[in-house]
């Protein structure tokens, strides 16, 4: 009995894989079998079919695990009142407000820490990038340096060292570092002025709204003159020169619109003005330098990547190096940069979540530490969160791929 | 300065090594307003790098080289006012993949002489005429055969105007049947009489059009003549052999 079932197997595995995969047999399941699409919406299937099993069973354990320790589910915590204070808060908060609003004050903390750190990671990158190229043997030396340095120090190191080896050396608050009385820089943070709206404001603002769109007429007349007489305008220069001077004239003739409100020392600390954190400073720092390291390389060898013969055809034509570089060179070196470039945006914005080791009030420490711990809420709060990081991730990788494609170069 | 002996280009004891090598010897060579000229030899023989220094895409270290009146040395001045008048093109075409045909051949003149949008345009679509692919002027390169980017190429260096032209093995990275619709389109340039420096192993073309052939072996010009006593009276031996290879099958 044992072996004849055996011997059934062994012949249904040989001749009737053999069946199926013999092209000549030419019944419908073959036939489905060496078709493409079905071949690949089959697979598909299959997987999707996998992962909702594996999805299902996983929700029904942690539905019977919580019921039976009787934790309540669903988002009704968010309307709870939080109870605690944060130390940076973007929108108006304090403990009386909701576990909700614990949440968007912990977003935007994020989005500007990664906003402050995209900015600058991308400035500082492109300069070491080009530095890595120059002809200047110092600065292509110095830059080397930097690069392989500081991208083989693990980030988290980087961020101790500027909270705690820098700025945790700072001066008490009574022996602030103070630059005209206005700014003040202790273990506390950074002091700067507030600015705030007084008489005038909104006619300053006016005037501003004014110079931008002078600058922007000023590009198109200048483009357009360029098209009909080839005459070149220094545009960029100009649209500086417009837009400084309307911000500082315009600030006397419209009476001071401005006042500013200047830190003071009362007690202990600082009252009044902006405080900037001391763990928002060196989070910002070490995510702006590490992710430089790896920016500057994605310049470097997107720039290495056009082909000699592009600059020599350039500079048999006669263009000058500026020239060169805007409107051959970077234009296809960015094709191959984009794509990297996207993915080290991303990188910083997901390392910005270890603002937890050093207290720097971001998404993770705020709602999935302290609002996560106050209510035991886990699957909400970790889904949510990663639900707002994978938004981001998809929202940062659409507009990479939108900008991607417009630049792609037509082939045939 | 040279514009009276009528000399549009003059190479003065022109030495060059990379490094330890020494790439260019004693090279002497005065080309006439409207003359053609073939240059041959075994590979690695330096004639590339030879028709590089006229336009300093390679830089001489010995020797005065002049163009148009114009001394070639460091003042970037005088290597700008001498690329304007030398145009090049290269074996390998090096058209710019991110611009269309006509933004191709558009771009030095607005950019390099500042001209008019509609007016280099206008110029640059006589050229493409003149290659006959007018009708490809809005494609990108990437979309054309070998042979219609080395014409756009040859179209993209005529719209600066250039007073000679330096061809580095143009047909060489082409299939046979597109190399004779170049070398069509540079026949029919070089009887309009523009100066012309061309590195070649195509000796139908030489024997066609050229003033002068000449030879170079190991970084000297060993031998140079008119084509009919260079091809059926060669001189030296390196010559003799060189040709008994190029022509031999
Ligand atoms: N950048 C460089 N550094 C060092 N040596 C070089 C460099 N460029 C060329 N050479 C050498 O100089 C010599 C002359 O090169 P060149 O390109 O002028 O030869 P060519 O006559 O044009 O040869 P081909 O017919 O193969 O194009 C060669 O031996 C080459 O190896
Ligand atoms: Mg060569």
């Amino acid at each position: 009995m044992c072996w004849s079932l055996r011997f059934c197997w062994a012949f249904l595995a040989v001749y009737g894989a053999d069946y199926i995969m013999n092209p000549n047999n030419r019944n419908g399941l073959s036939r489905l079998f060496y078709n493409p699409t079905a071949r690949s919406l089959f697979f598909q299937a299959l997987i999707l079919g996998l992962l909702l099993y594996f999805v299902m069973t996983i929700v029904g354990n942690v539905m019977t695990n919580l019921n039976q320790r009787g934790i309540s589910t669903g988002f009704g915590f968010l309307s709870q009142p939080a109870g605690f204070g944060i130390s940076q808060t973007l929108i108006e908060y304090n403990e009386t407000f909701t576990f909700g609003r614990t949440f968007f004050v912990g977003l935007l903390n994020t989005l500007l820490v990664s906003f402050l750190g995209v900015i600058a990671a991308t400035f500082l990158g492109v300069v070491v990038g080009i530095s890595r190229i120059s002809p200047n043997w110092l600065l292509r030396k110095i830059s080397m340096v930097y690069v392989e340095i500081l991208r083989n120090i693990p980030l988290l190191l980087q961020i101790f060292f500027w909270y705690y080896v820098v700025l945790q050396t700072l001066p008490r608050p009574r022996d602030s570092l103070s630059f005209g009385e206005s700014i003040f820089i202790n273990i506390r943070g950074v002091f700067v002025p507030k600015p705030v709206p007084d008489a005038g404001f909104s006619f300053y603002i006016a005037l501003l709204v004014a110079a931008v769109v002078a600058v922007v007429a000023l590009t198109i007349w200048a483009k357009r003159r360029m098209r009909d007489t080839g005459q070149q305008f220094p545009v960029f220069w100009t649209s500086i020169a417009i837009l400084f001077g309307t911000a500082v004239i315009g600030f006397f003739i419209t009476g001071r619109p401005i006042m500013l409100d200047y830190p003071e020392l009362r007690g202990l600390n600082f009252r009044g003005g902006i405080t900037i954190l001391p763990e928002l400073i060196a989070l910002w720092f070490a995510l702006t330098i590490y992710t430089s390291t790896y920016i500057g390389e994605i310049v470097r060898s997107g720039i290495e990547s056009v082909s000699h013969g592009q600059t020599e055809a350039c500079r048999a034509l006669g263009l000058n190096e500026g020239h060169r570089m805007k409107l051959v060179i970077l234009p296809q070196a960015m094709r191959v940069m984009i794509p990297p470039m996207t993915s080290q945006y991303l990188n910083l914005t997901k390392n910005s979540s270890l603002a937890t080791a050093i207290g720097y009030p971001d998404l993770v420490s705020v709602f999935a530490g302290t609002t996560l711990n106050q209510t035991g809420q886990a699957i909400e709060i970790i889904s949510m969160t990663m639900l707002v990081y994978l938004t981001i991730s998809l929202l940062v990788s659409a507009f990479m791929n939108w900008f991607n494609r417009r630049v792609a170069l037509v082939e045939r | 300065m040279t514009q009276e002996t009528g000399n549009i280009i003059t190479l003065k004891n022109v030495n060059k090594w990379y490094g330890e090598f020494h790439v260019l010897k004693d090279i002497n060579l005065d080309v006439k307003m409207g003359e053609k000229i073939v240059i041959c030899g075994p590979s690695g023989s330096g004639k590339s790098t030879m028709i590089r220094c006229i336009n300093h895409l390679e830089e001489h270290q010995e020797g005065d080289i002049i163009v148009d009146g114009v001394i070639l040395n460091n003042d970037l001045k005088n290597i700008g006012q001498i690329r304007k008048e030398v145009g090049m093109v290269f074996q390998h075409f090096n058209l710019f993949p991110h611009l269309t045909v006509l933004q191709n051949c558009t771009l030095a003149p607005i950019w390099v002489k500042k001209m008019p949008q509609k007016e280099a345009e206008k110029i640059a679509m006589k050229f493409l005429e003149r290659v006959k692919i007018p009708d490809q002027a809005n494609k990108f390169p990437g979309q054309l055969s070998g042979g219609q980017q080395q014409r756009v190429a040859i179209a993209r260096s005529l719209c600066m105007n250039p007073r000679v032209m330096l061809f580095d093995e143009p047909t060489s990275a082409l299939d046979p049947e597109m190399i004779k619709e170049v070398l069509d389109v540079m026949v029919e340039l070089a009887g309009e009489g523009m100066t012309m420096l061309c590195v070649t192993h195509e000796m139908g073309f030489a024997k066609k059009v050229a003033d002068r052939v000449i030879f170079m072996d190991a970084g000297q010009i060993i031998e140079e003549n008119d084509p009919e006593s260079f091809f059926n009276n060669p001189q030296s031996e390196r010559t003799k052999l060189f040709l008994s290879q190029v022509l031999g099958h």
